[in-house]
C-alpha cells in the first residue's frame, strides 16, 4: 500500500508528518511512500533528502491524495483536503472529533477509515511510543522557554562576574502536564530557579525530579480527572488558587502558563491586576492561547506588551521547532503503523480488538465509531502513592511458599523415627554429641541464609577454611600423653604419627591458604 | 592447660566461628568476620595444642607440619588468579576430605582410642569412623575430579558410563556389607580389610558422580563438595567426642548444602537430578525445544564501533557477565567500560545470576577484582524488574541465564528456571564467540529478538574494542 504525506494547508504550519529518516522504517515495513513536492521544506526536509531515503515525490496535492491508499497529516483536514482523498481511504493524523462533527459526517461519508492520534488511549502504557500529544506538547514546553529566554532582557542563571553580581531568573510554571515539566526541565537547564504548581498533587514528585520546586495551593482537594488531566476545581481552591499566583506574580520573573481542561476553555489563572504586580522586564508565555489563554491579557498568535510585561501568546510554538516536532511526530505514527501492520507486509489491519487501536480508530469504513468505550486498563488506581512500597521482599529469609502439608508430614514421620531409633539405641555420651549436632545445623542454617550471595565465594573458602579444624582430631593422635600410653604397648605409634603428621600438613595448607585467600578476596569488595 | 580451660577455649572458638559466618552478611563487615574465624583457628590449635590431650613430644612434629602446609597455603592463596578461585576452593575440600580419611585410619588403629568404649558405644565408634572415611574419601576424589573439570585438565564433557546408576546402587550394597562386616571385626587388622574396601569403593564412586555431572552444574557440586567436607569434619567430630569440630562441621555442612539448594533453586532444578547428571555440554540426547525447533525472526550482528554507539547514547546500562567473561579474563576491560560511563553520568549496573560461573559468587569476586564496587553490582532479584527502564543490557558470555525461553517455552528444558530479563531492555548486547547454545543445549530465543545485537568474538578484544570506540 501506498502513504501519502501532503503538505500541511494551515496557516503557519512548518510541520510535517513524516521525515526523510522515518520514510526509510516505513519502507522496510513493505509500504510505498509519497510525498508532496515541497511538503517538508518548512522542516528542512527537502524533496531531495525525501527522495534519497526511497520516497517517490508527487507535485501537486489532488495527485497526492489520489495516489495515496493511507495519507498521513498533521493538522485537522480542511473539507478541501478530505473532497481529494480517495473513497475507502485511511487517514492518520489530528481530527478532534468532538470539535469537528461536520468533518466527521463528511469524512464517513468517504467511506474512510480514521485514526485520530488525539484519541489514543494515553493511559497504556503500550500506547506511550503513540502518543503525539505529549511528543508534540514536549516540544512546545521546551520552545516555550526560548521564547521567554528570547524576550527577556536579563540572563536565566545567576553569575558572579567581574561586572557585578547577577541573580538567577525565577520562573513560575502553571501546570506540571507534559508541556509545563518539558518547562521546568528547560529552565532548569538553563540555571533559573523555577517552581510551578499543579492541582494534581501527586505531579509535585516529577517536578522535584526535573529540578524544580513545587508550590502547594494551601487548600486540600483532589485535582485529578483521570487520562492524565487536571478537571475543574472548587471555589474554595480556586480562591486559594488566586492569592498563591498572585503571590508568585508579585516574585517572579517569567510565567508560563500550560493549564488545558479538555472540552473547556482554558482556565484564567492570570488576571490583569497579577499582570500589573510583575516586575517590568518581566514575561508571561501563555501555552494555552488557542484556547483563549490562562492569562486574561494573552492576545492568541502574538506577543505583545502591557503594563511593562510581554505577554507571549504564540500558537504555533510546534511549527517554530518544525523540523524536532515533525520528528517525533513522525516516529509516533511509525509506531502506529507498526502497530497496525504486524505482518511488516506492507498492509494495514485495524484490529478493533487492541485496546490502543480501538481508542484510536474514529471512523471504520465509513462507521462512526467514536467515542471509543474506555479501555479496560487501568482501573485508575486512584491512590497510587499510597501503594507505591508494598512490603519490600524480606532480602534472603524469603524460601518461597510452605511446602505442601503432606510433605511436611512425611518428613516429620520420618524425623520422628529416626529420632525414635536413635533414643532407643544410642548410648548417653552420644546423644549429647547429637544434641550439640543437631542445634549446630540450625545455627549454621540460620546464619548462612544471611549470608549475602555476593559473598557467596568468600563464604566458601572461609568455610573450607574452618573445616580445616579436623586438624585438632590429628592433633591429638600425634603424641598423647603417656600415662594414656603406658598399658599399651602395641599402640603403632610410627604409624599413627605418620598419618597425623600428613594430615596436620595438608590442613594446614588449607587452613593457611583458605583464611588467607579469603582475606584477599574480600579486601577486594569495596565500595 | 587444663581440660576444662581447653572445653572452654572451644566454646569460644566455636562463637568466633559463628560470628565469622554472620559476618559475611554485608561486605563492610565481612573482613571482621574473616578476622574471628582466624581468630577462633589460633585459638581451637593452641588450646589443642597445649591441651592435656598432647604431650611436649608432639609440638616439633606439629611445628614442622604446621610450617610446611601452612607456607603451601599462603603461597597458593598469594598466587591464585581470581579466575580460578573455583579450582583452588575444590582443591581444599579435596584436602579436607584426604584428612578426614587419614583422621579415621590413624583413630581406628589406635587402641587407646576406643579404649573406655564397650558394646553399643564401640559399635557407634566405629560406625563414626567408617562413616567419616566414606565421607572424606567421597569428598577427596570428587574435589579432585571437580577441580581437574575446572581447571580444564578434564573435559567439561559429563562422562555416562552404562547402567551408572545400578553400579553405585552395587557399590553402595558392597559398602553396607562391608561394614557389617567391619562392625563385627574381632582385631583391627580384620576390620582394616573392610575398612579399605569400603575407602576404594567411596572414591571411585567420588570420580563417578562428578565425571557424571556436566559444567553448568559445577556450581552445584562445588557447593556440594563443600557440605561434605563439613560432614566429614562433623564425622570426625562424633567419632573423636569433640564438639568443637561437631558444631563447625555442621556449620559448614549446612552452609554447603543452602548454597547448593540456592543454586538448584537457581537453575530450577531437583538436587537430585543434579547429581544424577548429565546435563551439560553436548550431553547424550541433542536437547529439543518444545515446539518449534528454530525460533523466528533474524540474528542481527553488530560490529564493536556500532556498540560503542549505542552505549554512548544510553543513559542507563546493566551489564550481565557470565563465565565467558572469566574465561577471556575480561573482568578489567569490563570495568574499564563501567567506569567511562559512570563517569559520563551514565547509570551502569551489574546483574548477577546466582548460577553465573562456576561457583556461588564467581562473578561478584571477579568484579571485585576489577575494582568494580559492590554496590553497583546486583543481584538478580533486585534488578530484574529495573530492565525495561533500561537503555541498553550487555551480556558477556552468558547464555542460559538469559534465554527468555524459560518463561516462554513451557516445553523447553530450561522452563521455569529464574532468568535475567535481559530482553525487557531497550537494545540488548549479546556478547558470544559464536552461535552455540549454552550448556544446557538449548537454543536462545534471545538471538532472534528484534532488540538484541550480537556482538561476535572474544569478550576481552571486544570490549577493549569498544573501549577505543567509546574513547573517540
Amino acid at each position: 500500500m501506498r502513504i501519502g504525506i501532503p503538505s500541511e494547508t494551515s496557516a503557519g504550519e512548518k510541520r510535517v508528518a513524516t521525515v526523510p529518516d522515518v520514510v526509510e522504517k516505513l519502507i522496510k515495513l513493505g509500504f510505498k511512500v509519497a510525498v508532496e513536492s515541497g511538503a517538508g521544506d518548512g522542516a528542512n526536509c527537502s524533496d531531495d533528502t525525501y527522495r534519497a531515503a526511497g520516497a517517490e515525490i508527487i507535485v501537486g496535492a489532488p495527485q497526492l491524495w489520489a495516489a495515496s491508499d493511507i495519507v498521513l497529516k498533521v493538522n485537522v483536514p480542511t473539507s478541501a483536503e478530505v473532497e481529494l482523498m480517495r473513497e475507502g481511504g485511511t487517514l492518520i493524523g489530528f481530527i478532534w472529533p468532538a470539535q469537528n462533527p461536520e468533518l466527521m459526517k463528511q469524512l464517513a461519508a468517504k467511506k474512510a477509515t480514521v485514526l485520530a492520534i488525539d484519541c489514543l488511549p494515553r493511559q497504556l502504557s503500550r500506547a506511550q511510543k503513540m502518543d503525539a500529544l505529549t511528543s508534540q506538547a514536549g516540544v512546545a514546553g521546551y520552545r516555550a522557554v526560548i521564547e521567554a529566554a528570547n524576550v527577556f532582557g536579563r540572563f536565566f542563571n545567576g553569575q558572579i562576574t567581574a561586572a557585578g553580581k547577577v541573580p538567577p531568573a525565577k520562573v513560575f510554571i502553571a501546570g506540571a502536564g507534559v508541556a509545563g515539566l518539558a518547562a521546568i526541565g528547560t529552565a532548569a537547564g538553563l540555571g533559573a530557579i523555577v517552581r510551578a504548581n499543579d492541582t494534581r498533587a501527586e505531579v509535585a514528585d516529577q517536578v522535584k525530579s526535573l529540578g524544580g520546586e513545587f508550590v502547594k495551593v494551601e487548600y486540600e482537594e483532589e485535582g485529578s480527572g483521570g487520562g492524565g488531566y487536571a478537571k475543574v476545581m472548587s471555589e474554595g481552591f480556586q480562591q486559594a488558587q488566586r492569592e498563591m499566583y498572585a503571590k508568585q506574580a508579585r516574585e517572579v520573573d517569567i510565567i508560563i502558563t500550560t493549564a488545558l481542561i479538555p472540552g473547556k476553555p482554558a482556565p484564567r489563572l492570570i488576571t490583569a491586576e497579577m499582570v500589573q504586580s510583575m516586575k517590568p522586564g518581566s514575561v508571561i508565555v501563555d501555552m494555552a492561547a488557542e484556547r483563549g489563554g490562562n492569562c486574561e491579557l494573552t492576545e492568541p498568535g502574538k506577543a505583545v506588551v502591557k503594563h511593562g510585561v510581554t505577554i507571549v501568546g504564540y500558537t504555533d510554538l510546534n511549527s517554530r521547532l518544525a523540523k524536532q516536532s515533525s520528528t517525533l511526530y513522525a516516529n509516533n505514527l511509525y509506531r502506529l503503523t507498526e502497530e497496525l501492520c504486524k505482518t511488516k507486509d506492507g498492509t494495514i489491519s485495524v484490529n478493533m480488538e487492541d485496546d490502543a487501536i480501538r481508542g484510536l480508530t474514529v471512523i471504520k469504513d465509513g462507521e462512526i465509531t467514536w467515542p471509543a468505550p474506555a479501555p479496560k486498563l487501568p482501573v485508575a488506581a486512584p491512590k497510587p502513592a499510597a501503594a507505591a512500597k508494598v512490603a519490600p521482599p524480606p532480602a534472603h529469609g524469603n524460601r518461597g511458599a510452605p511446602s505442601s502439608p503432606g510433605k511436611t508430614a512425611v518428613l516429620f514421620g520420618a524425623v520422628a523415627l529416626l529420632f525414635l531409633l536413635i533414643g532407643a539405641y544410642a548410648p548417653a555420651a552420644f546423644l549429647g554429641h547429637f544434641t550439640v549436632f543437631v542445634l549446630a545445623c540450625f545455627v549454621g542454617y540460620m546464619v548462612v541464609w544471611n549470608v549475602t550471595p555476593a559473598l557467596h565465594t568468600p563464604l566458601m573458602s572461609v568455610t573450607n577454611a574452618i573445616s580445616s579444624i579436623i586438624t585438632i582430631g590429628a592433633l591429638v593422635q600425634i603424641a598423647p600423653p603417656h600415662g594414656l600410653l603406658s598399658s599399651f604397648t602395641d599402640r603403632p605409634d610410627g604409624w599413627i604419627r605418620l598419618l597425623a603428621v600428613v594430615a596436620i600438613a595438608l590442613t594446614a595448607v588449607n587452613m593457611f591458604g583458605g583464611f588467607a585467600v579469603t582475606r584477599r578476596m574480600l579486601s577486594m569488595f569495596r565500595k | 592447660m587444663s581440660a576444662s580451660l581447653a572445653t572452654v577455649s572451644y566454646i569460644g572458638a566455636i562463637i568466633l566461628f559463628i560470628l565469622s559466618l554472620g559476618g559475611l552478611s554485608n561486605p563492610e563487615t565481612s573482613r571482621r568476620g574473616n578476622l574471628y574465624g582466624i581468630i577462633g583457628m589460633t585459638i581451637a590449635v593452641l588450646a589443642t595444642v597445649f591441651g592435656p590431650r598432647v604431650s611436649a613430644a608432639g609440638i616439633s612434629w606439629i611445628i614442622a607440619a604446621m610450617v610446611v602446609g601452612g607456607s603451601v597455603g599462603l603461597y597458593a592463596a598469594r598466587k591464585v588468579q581470581m579466575t580460578q578461585m573455583p579450582e583452588l576452593v575444590a582443591l581444599m575440600h579435596s584436602l579436607v576430605g584426604i584428612s578426614a580419611c587419614l583422621i579415621g585410619f590413624a583413630n581406628y588403629i589406635d587402641p587407646t582410642a576406643s579404649l573406655h568404649l564397650s558394646g553399643a558405644e564401640k559399635a557407634i565408634h566405629e560406625i563414626e569412623v567408617y562413616l567419616g572415611i566414606l565421607i572424606g574419601a567421597v569428598t577427596f576424589s570428587g574435589s579432585l575430579i571437580a577441580f581437574g573439570k575446572l581447571s580444564g585438565k578434564i573435559g567439561g564433557k559429563p562422562m555416562l558410563l552404562p547402567g551408572r546408576h545400578f553400579m553405585n546402587l552395587l557399590g553402595l550394597l558392597v559398602v553396607i556389607a562391608f561394614g557389617w562386616q567391619f562392625l563385627h571385626a574381632q582385631t583391627i587388622s580384620a576390620g582394616m580389610l573392610g575398612l579399605t574396601v569400603m575407602t576404594v569403593i567411596a572414591l571411585l564412586f567420588g570420580i563417578h558422580m562428578v565425571m557424571a555431572i556436566g559444567g553448568a552444574d559445577m556450581p552445584v557440586v562445588i557447593s556440594m563438595l563443600n557440605s561434605y567436607s563439613g560432614w566429614a569434619a562433623a564425622a570426625t567430630g562424633f567419632m573423636l567426642s569433640n564438639d568443637l569440630l561437631i558444631v563447625t562441621g555442621a556449620l559448614v555442612g549446612s552452609s554447603g548444602a543452602i548454597l547448593s539448594y540456592i543454586m538448584c533453586r537457581a537453575m530450577n532444578r531437583n538436587f537430585f537430578s543434579v547429581i544424577a547428571g548429565g546435563f551439560g555440554t553436548g550431553g547424550g540426547k541433542p536437547a529439543k525445544a518444545g515446539g518449534d525447533a528454530q525460533p523466528a525472526g533474524e540474528v542481527v550482528s553488530i560490529n564493536a564501533a556500532e556498540a560503542a554507539e549505542l552505549l554512548r547514547e544510553a543513559k542507563s546500562v546493566i551489564i550481565v557477565p557470565g563465565y565467558g567473561m572469566a574465561v577471556a579474563q575480561a573482568q578489567h576491560a569490563v570495568y574499564e567500560i563501567a567506569q567511562f560511563l559512570r563517569e559520563k553520568g551514565v547509570n551502569v549496573r551489574f546483574a548477577i545470576h546466582p548460577v553465573a560461573g562456576r561457583m556461588p559468587g564467581h562473578m561478584n569476586v571477579l568484579l571485585a577484582e576489577a575494582k568494580v564496587p559492590y554496590d553497583i553490582v546486583m543481584e538478580m532479584d533486585e534488578i530484574n524488574e529495573d530492565f525495561p527502564d533500561t537503555d541498553v543490557a550487555i551480556v558477556i558470555g552468558a547464555n542460559d541465564i538469559v534465554n527468555p525461553a524459560a518463561q516462554e517455552e513451557p516445553g523447553s528444558p530450561i522452563a521455569g528456571m529464574p532468568v535475567l530479563e535481559v530482553w525487557k531492555a531497550r537494545t540488548s548486547i549479546m556478547m558470544k564467540r559464536s552461535m552455540a547454545t549454552g550448556y544446557a543445549g538449548v537454543e536462545n530465543p534471545l538471538f532472534y529478538k528484534e532488540n538484541n545485537r550480537m556482538l561476535f568474538g572474544d569478550a576481552k578484544k571486544m570490549l577493549e574494542e569498544v573501549l577505543v570506540a567509546l574513547r573517540t
